[in-house]
């Protein structure tokens, strides 16, 4: 079932962030969301994902959906190592040696025996995108993934993506039209909801 | 690299020897000064010599009752401590959750905390033998500091790791162990380490009080009413050496095992 998105309105301290926004997530595909700074994106996965509360409008399409996310932060358990972070999301199918080979499919090495705090950035973003992926989900959403990954690292990174999500709604944040393209998604742009 | 780490920890087992020298040096400077102050006033019955306190404790070691009286009040101090600062984890935990709990025992609490020892010591008598007096007031004194330090760890708990739990749909045990844990946990630390030492304060005062039989506050009331200084300063040292020892063990084992679950270094 695709993903609604209904009149949706949102503002803080009375400045309109969502301002009667309609789009459709189709089910099984990747969307990617465009639009400059402050214009709502973050805001809008945060009412898909249930941690705000929109104004006025409606989503329809998510009950009983179980979710997945990569934040911005990462959000990762900082004195665990990585694969323990992974395990803390994931089912216990989900075994040492998998997580190990989807680490090396994108390229993370020497992450064991230490606490992520002492990964560099990229390398935590990798565990988390890693930690996200390996979940059971049905919605997968990711707010800027690739931000700070080498170009190399970024298309290995994004193979690793299209490779793992085949048939998965997935929603991407991101600032880079190639990015897009790499992942051959559905693009929305946010300004086109602006008034 | 072996050898980066010869000398590092050689330079740790120096720092350590160096630490003990101090303490040790700080020790015999204490103990000078109170040699000074006996030997300048010339009176044993308002400070008796370091050397005759020692004396006067060997003589009291020699004796069954001394570490019968010193097990007994450990034993109720400790359950009193034990007995406080779980409850006051259960209601900081109830407290965090639910916000009517939280105005309805956060009074109650401040009142604890604010009312003299004494008071509570003599008002506990009329409720209870004096036997289970240290344990009440030792319980009564911890309460209040593991409720506000829990409390106030579970309310600084990293709320974006919290969103991370209810998007990924982590199971509550998961979130303890995981995220709560380790955020409560150096709040755990320090309630401990304020609590034992108020523990024990009270505790002897609540024994002096109530005077239950076999206790080190039964022979501290008698050694002072029978103008016995020497055993007083004796008995006085071992309450400082036993809740000292006690609250070093304590913390040790806590930092020791704590660390692995903490998130910050």
């Amino acid at each position: 079932m695709d993903i609604q998105v209904k009149n949706l309105n949102k503002s803080f301290n009375k400045q309109q962030v969502l301002n009667d926004v309609d789009m459709t997530f189709p089910e099984g595909r990747i969307t990617c969301i465009m639009g400059p700074s402050g214009i709502g994106k973050t805001t809008l996965v945060y009412i898909l994902m249930g941690l705000l509360k929109a104004d006025s409008g409606q989503v329809i399409g998510l009950e009983g959906k179980k979710f997945a996310a990569v934040f911005q932060e990462d959000r990762l358990i900082e004195h665990w190592d990585a694969i323990k972070n992974v395990q803390l999301v994931s089912g216990g199918e989900v075994t040492k040696d998998l997580v190990k080979r989807s680490f090396i499919q994108i390229g993370l090495t020497e992450y064991e025996k230490k606490p992520v705090r002492a990964l560099s950035g990229g390398m935590r973003r990798r565990v988390a995108m890693v930690r996200a992926l390996l979940s059971e989900y049905d919605l997968l959403i990711m707010d800027e993934p690739f931000k700070g990954l080498d170009e190399k690292l970024k298309n290995q990174v994004i193979d690793y993506v299209k490779e793992n999500t085949k048939g998965k709604t997935v929603i991407i944040i991101t600032h880079d039209k190639e990015e897009v393209d790499l992942l051959e998604a559905q693009l929305i742009n946010m300004e086109d909801y602006e008034d | 690299m072996e050898q980066r780490n010869i000398s590092k920890d050689n330079k740790s087992r120096n720092n350590q020897f160096r630490s003990y020298v101090t303490k040790l040096l700080v020790l015999c400077f204490w103990l000078l000064v109170w040699e000074l102050a006996s030997s300048l006033i010339k009176q044993e019955l308002f400070i008796p010599s370091p050397r005759s306190v020692l004396v006067a404790l060997i003589k009291l070691s020699t004796s069954q009752s001394f570490w019968f009286s010193i097990t007994n009040s450990f034993v109720r101090i400790v359950l009193g401590f034990v007995l406080g600062l779980l409850t006051g984890a259960v209601v900081a935990v109830f407290s965090y959750k639910s916000r009517l709990i939280y105005e309805l025992i956060s009074p109650l609490m401040k009142v604890i905390k604010s009312t003299p020892v004494a008071s509570f010591i003599i008002l506990a008598l009329v409720w209870v033998k004096s036997d289970y007096l240290a344990v009440l007031i030792s319980f009564l004194m911890v309460m209040p500091v593991s409720f506000s330090n829990i409390l106030y760890g579970l309310k600084s708990t990293d709320e974006k790791l919290l969103e991370m739990a209810r998007v990924f749909g982590l199971s509550p045990w998961k979130c303890i162990k995981a995220i709560y844990f380790p955020a409560v946990l150096p709040f755990v630390i320090s309630a401990v380490s304020i609590g034992l030492g108020f523990s024990f304060k009270s505790g002897i005062a609540a024994e002096v009080i109530g005077r239950p039989a076999n206790s080190i506050g039964l022979n501290l009331y008698e050694a002072k009413l029978y103008l016995m200084i020497k055993e007083l300063f004796a008995w006085t040292l071992v309450i400082i050496i036993i809740s000292m020892l006690f609250e070093k063990i304590v913390m040790k084992v806590l930092n020791i095992h704590g660390k692995k679950y903490m998130h910050k270094p």
